[in-house]
């Protein structure tokens, strides 16, 4: 593995679907880079993209209606028109997801333990079905599954949502992949069964020294995990920071909606929420311009860049920290006075 | 409606401080056939549950899945039978109101549904869907029911305009107003929302809620809102009641709950949401192991005791009634997180 380059590094990826109404583009130009023992937080609402720019980094589209380009070199290999083979071994191997919903992502008609043998065994052809046992059993074990050994026997519907989420995090874990890819992986669940499995996700990444994608709509849950923070709208990045940068100094308009529209455990329970007006653009007539202008409280229209120009996410010039980019036409210094005055004591922005 | 109007505001006015809305000894058992031979088995859904809403007031029922949160709700409406309990509406009996009297009480109470796309008839124009209230009820307001219906769009914020367009041309935000439009047509006292935010994208969720708020204190209308999102029922409800297992185990207004809880599992489910506050930070919080157990054999005595890490020996054999206690809320627990030791000096006055 290179030193010099990240781990996992994205640049400019872009996903097209031909669909019987047109030409869908799912993701526009999105980049980022994630070191190993790094957690970033993949953050947007549906049809933002987020899910779509995680199936194409594990390369799980449909060739013949899927257009991609762009690059997404994971340890120093080109995945982005890799032949199949070669990446159904990476798969599972380096690279392993976590689903929303573990009742369809795990084979009802089999057994929690032959599925993780299974997957065991896939990439470790070598192994005997004695010690693909024993390595499920372990996994089983370290993800908090009591009693393990009956838990192997039993199909997944036996098993509680939580538990199930567990099963399936222990099936993804099985292989040690580098780079764990968890899509909405606590939706379903009650808030005390996500506390666990967030605890549990945390622990095992640093115990594995994985990288962790972690695509989710809840800020609460990125401010626990995440270590950055890409927040995507209408299938680009809007902006792209630290966890700190993002939750307490965000500069794109359509960060702060999200803030402001989420109602907080904290501050006057009375005040109203700041909700963003509108619905969320269709993929296939993306607006012109910037993709948030329709909804942007703060757009410059009329002549203005915004419904014309599309931003460039680019870094900031007046702060100090490295590492926030926004894609956003408003000059900075009306982003940082707008934050400060109308947004930081809103939702959950405060 | 016109006929109903007026003595409907009077009442409203006059029984101020009498319960609009109360519950008591409410119980749901479910019978299922499971486990070998398939044994008879009862799953305890509501048990022995106990509550008031007051006009214009908006009471929260939280909890996880499984607690009892929206079968409560559908008794409340009368969608399901009561095992036993009674429900009483402005001071009358309705747990067991036959047909005629349920159609005239749901002009008075309404549900909105969770589900915003299987909640509305995927073949009827929303014209068609608001109208039904009216329709079903035989009302025809002043001006006439299409106009009556695209008042109502407008005012949960719809363009008037679609009264001809179907559900499938909305989005899902948009969907969930026709529903709270619906629901509004019968100028309803009481509202019982399950749910009606968590199928959002958070954008379009402030808005729903902002518009209920809006709603609520225009019309005065007493909502129970069941919901699992805590923050989200911090901002629309003066009182919240947290039930567990079927059980209600604490019931307060939103400063007790959310600042003084008295129930360990209150505590619990406030300090397991992932606070945006606190960036990078789990450590510190309260963590319950494993899950809700089934409601098919619930655990005796406090049916929290499995995950609690209070429960003493009393816990698993007697029931903790639903008490006041010093913290100010009502709780069922033998040892709440504040208010055992602090009001001695009450205790002895009372004895003596």
């Amino acid at each position: 593995m290179n030193d010099q380059n990240p781990y996992l590094e994205v640049q400019d990826l872009r996903v097209r679907f031909a669909t019987e109404d047109g030409e869908i583009r799912a993701v526009d130009g999105v980049s980022f880079a994630l070191e190993r023992g790094q957690t970033l937080g993949i953050v947007g609402e549906s049809g933002s993209g987020k899910s779509v720019t995680s199936l194409a980094i594990m390369g799980l589209h449909n060739r013949k209606k899927t257009a991609m380009s762009g690059s997404v070199r994971l340890g120093g290999r080109e995945l982005i028109g890799m032949p199949e083979e070669q990446l159904r071994r990476l798969r599972g191997q380096d690279v392993a997801m976590i689903f929303q919903d573990s009742l369809t992502a795990l084979n009802p008609f089999h057994k929690i333990g032959s599925q993780l043998v299974e997957s065991y065994r896939i990439h470790h052809p070598q192994a005997s079905k004695a010690e693909a046992r024993k390595r499920g059993l372990e996994m089983l074990d370290r993800v908090g599954i009591p009693n393990p050994i009956k838990r192997f026997e039993q199909y997944p519907h036996e098993f509680s949502g939580g538990m199930r989420q567990r099963a399936m995090i222990a099936m993804s874990l099985v292989n040690d992949p580098n780079l764990l890819i968890a899509d909405e992986p606590t939706t379903a669940l009650d808030v005390t069964v996500q506390a666990q499995i967030l605890d549990l996700l945390e622990d095992l990444q640093r115990e594995f020294h994985s990288a962790v994608i972690l695509i989710t709509h809840d800020l609460g849950v990125v401010s626990q995990v995440a270590d950055e923070v890409l927040v995507m709208y209408g299938g680009r990045v809007a902006e792209y920071g630290t966890v700190e940068q993002i939750m307490r100094q965000a500069q794109h308009p359509y960060t702060w909606g999200l803030l402001a529209s989420m109602p907080s455990l904290h501050g006057d329970p009375d005040a109203d929420l700041l909700p963003i007006k509108g619905n969320p653009p269709s993929l296939l007539n993306v607006p012109a311009g910037c993709v948030f202008h329709p909804r942007c409280a703060y757009a410059m229209l009329n002549g203005g860049p915004c419904d014309i120009e599309v931003p460039q996410l680019l870094p900031l010039s007046l702060s100090a920290q490295p590492g926030h980019t926004v894609a956003c036409h408003l000059p900075e210094r009306e982003r940082v006075r707008t934050y400060e005055e109308e947004i930081a004591s809103v939702g959950v922005a405060l | 409606m016109s006929t109903a109007a007026v003595p409907q505001q009077a009442r409203g006015r006059a029984d101020r401080t009498e319960p609009l809305l109360k519950v008591e000894n409410l119980t749901k058992h479910f019978p299922v056939r499971g486990g070998f031979a398939g044994a008879k088995q009862i799953v305890q859904a509501v048990d022995d549950i106990s509550f008031e809403v007051r006009p214009g007031e908006t009471l929260g029922l939280v909890g996880e899945s499984g607690c009892g949160k929206t079968t409560t709700g559908r008794m409340l409406v009368r969608l399901l039978e009561p095992t036993s309990g009674k429900i009483t509406f402005e001071g009358e009996d309705i747990t067991h109101a036959g047909r005629g009297r349920l159609q005239k009480l749901r002009q008075d109470m309404q549900i909105i549904f969770q589900d915003p796309y299987s909640s509305l008839n995927p073949r009827h124009t929303v014209g068609k869907i608001v109208a039904m209230p009216l329709r079903v009820n035989g009302i025809n307001p002043p001006g006439g029911v299409k106009n009556r219906v695209q008042e109502l769009l407008e005012l949960v914020g719809l363009n008037p305009e679609h009264y001809n367009r179907f559900p499938h041309e909305f989005s899902g935000g948009q969907r969930q107003r026709i529903g709270i439009a619906r629901a509004l047509a019968l100028k309803p006292k009481i509202i019982v929302a399950d749910e009606p935010v968590s199928a959002l994208d958070v954008s379009i969720q402030a808005q729903v809620i902002n518009l209920l708020r809006d709603l609520q204190r225009e019309m005065d209308l007493a909502f129970v809102f069941i919901a699992h999102d805590l923050s989200v029922v911090r901002h629309f409800c003066q009182r919240v009641g947290v039930m567990y297992l079927g059980k209600l185990v604490e019931l307060g207004t939103r400063e007790q709950i959310y600042q003084r809880p008295a129930h360990p599992y209150t505590k619990a489910l406030l300090s397991a949401v992932p606070d945006p506050a606190k960036i990078g930070e789990s450590a510190g919080r309260i963590r319950l192991v494993g899950d809700v157990p089934t409601p098919i054999n619930p655990p005796s005595g406090c049916r929290f005791r499995t995950r609690c890490w209070k429960a003493q020996d009393i816990c698993a054999t007697e029931v903790p009634p639903l008490t006041a206690k010093s913290s100010g809320s009502e709780a069922a627990c033998h040892f709440p997180e504040e208010g055992i030791l602090i009001e001695p000096e009450a205790t002895a006055e009372t004895v003596s």
